[in-house]
């Protein structure tokens, strides 16, 4: 599992704000991830789940304040990947989706047929492998975003809601996939509004709302005593805007 | 209409001359489109995806180029290889070369133009998904052009029709030498002014029913290719 003698872990937001423009995304928000079960974002639509992720990934600077991977301020995504909402298939097969996250992930040519062909069973989609990307169907879409995450090799993996526009069937196979990964060792960390989710998968719960980090405690706990009043209606189903 | 008769009695009976004509204006403007679309795509690919100062000045003139007058770019590069010229020593005037050169500039924006605009879009859509695996400055143009390659046939297209159409740059470069330079634009011009209908006529419609079916057959392979990759 190690390839590189640096880790990403352990990933350090400090004192973060993020803002476009005039706008605020995210205020002044500190979180330290770790190694261990997925931690769940959570949060209605609008609170910055997505920058919050893509803060994480490198893919924006925080305007203030400071991120680190293992201690280092670098960007280059080595140790991490990410799965987006909508994930963009190249226009190739789906196999040779897969082979050009390995080459990216510097697989040696000779390896990656097969080590392509693992990561496609691993996520169901063998049968699919000649198939164009663009094709499938959403749910096997978010498969093969995941399988291209997991030829990474990440030591930690960014999920931006990689369900919300699935249904139930489909999103049971991407949950099965991401606790795979997580069992293997792979940190999670994974924005969700959907309860029945973090319920399932959560080892704790990052509450962010309006841009800031309401609540970070165990799922357990969160979704049993919600110390915050925000984080209480929410779970009740109230609309928390 | 003896005058058509005659000329699709030249076409029908595989008339020695003309056939030689066709062949100098395919070779001379297949050249130019391969050369230009090395030149053209890459270009085309780095303003879209590079910021430097004065690149939006580039893109403007890029796009101003693409009706660039035939008979300039004819002018330019006689000047270019003309005997005092500073390639004179070459001597590449009024030969096939130097019309390939002249037409390379002529389709030079004709395919980099479109071709920043598609790589341009293509960019948006890829740009957080390559980003997110790694990928390079190179890496992220020749995945890019490579995803596009569909959209890019139309440009390649576009730079042949132009190529095989004009008349200035290879009369001016070429010098319509019979047998050596002259090409199917080239003999029209002239022979219309002798008065010659039949022979114009003739490869006026062997240039249309070439142009037409090699627009056909790039299209149907796009069609059948894009059913393939999606």
């Amino acid at each position: 599992m190690m390839r590189a003698p640096s880790s990403d872990l352990p990933l350090v937001i400090d004192e973060v704000s993020l803002h476009a423009g005039a706008t605020r995304l995210l205020d002044r928000v500190s979180l330290t991830i770790i190694r261990g079960a997925p931690t769940l974002i959570v949060g209605p639509n609008g609170a910055g789940k997505t920058s919050l992720l893509r803060l994480c990934m490198g893919l924006v600077s925080p305007t203030a304040g400071r991120v680190t991977w293992g201690g280092r301020t670098e960007h280059a995504p080595e140790r991490r990947a990410m799965v987006f909402q909508r994930p963009v298939m190249l226009r190739r097969s789906t196999a040779a989706n897969v082979g050009y996250a390995l080459a990216q992930a510097g697989v040696p040519r000779p390896q990656r047929a097969a080590r392509g062909a693992d990561l496609l069973a691993r996520v169901g989609l063998l049968e699919l492998a000649e198939r164009p990307a663009r094709r499938l169907s959403a749910g096997e879409q978010q498969r093969l975003a995941l399988a291209r995450a997991l030829a990474r090799q990440p030591e930690i993996l960014l999920l931006d809601e990689p369900t919300a526009s699935l249904d139930p069937a489909a999103s049971r196979a991407v949950e099965e996939i991401v606790l795979m990964a997580a069992q293997s060792g792979i940190k999670i960390v994974m924005a969700s509004h959907d309860l029945g989710q973090v319920r399932r998968l959560a080892g704790d719960v990052v509450f962010l709302l309006r841009g800031t980090v309401h609540e970070q405690r165990s799922a357990s706990d969160f979704l049993e005593r919600p110390a915050t009043p925000e984080a209480a209606a929410f779970l009740r189903g109230d609309l928390v805007i | 209409m003896p005058e058509q008769l005659t000329a699709w009695q030249l076409i029908l009976d595989g008339d020695a001359t003309l056939f030689a004509i066709v062949r100098l204006s395919l070779g001379v403007s297949l050249c130019a489109v391969a050369l230009a679309s090395l030149i053209g795509m890459p270009l085309g690919a780095i303003l879209a995806l590079t910021r430097f100062p004065g690149r939006s000045g580039l893109v403007v003139l890029l796009n101003a180029f693409m009706g660039l007058p035939p008979v300039v770019v004819g002018l330019a590069v006689y000047l270019l290889l003309s005997r005092s010229g500073p390639l004179g020593a070459l001597g590449l005037l009024f030969t096939p070369a130097a019309m390939v050169v002249a037409q390379t500039i002529l389709i030079i924006p004709i395919i980099a133009a479109p071709t920043r605009q598609t790589i341009a879009d293509l960019w948006s859509e890829y740009r957080d998904e390559l980003r997110a695996m790694g990928v390079g400055p190179v890496g992220r143009m020749m995945t890019l052009l490579w995803d596009a390659r569909f959209s890019l046939l139309t440009a390649l297209l576009a730079g042949f029709g132009r190529a095989a159409a004009e008349v200035g740059a290879v009369m001016i470069v070429g010098g319509n030498i019979a047998g050596f330079t002259r090409t199917m634009t080239t003999t029209i011009a002239l022979e219309t002014s002798k008065g010659d209908l039949p022979l114009a006529l003739g490869l006026g419609v062997i240039l249309i029913t070439i142009v037409i079916a090699i627009n056909a057959a790039v299209w149907g392979t796009r069609v059948w290719a894009e059913r393939q990759a999606g």
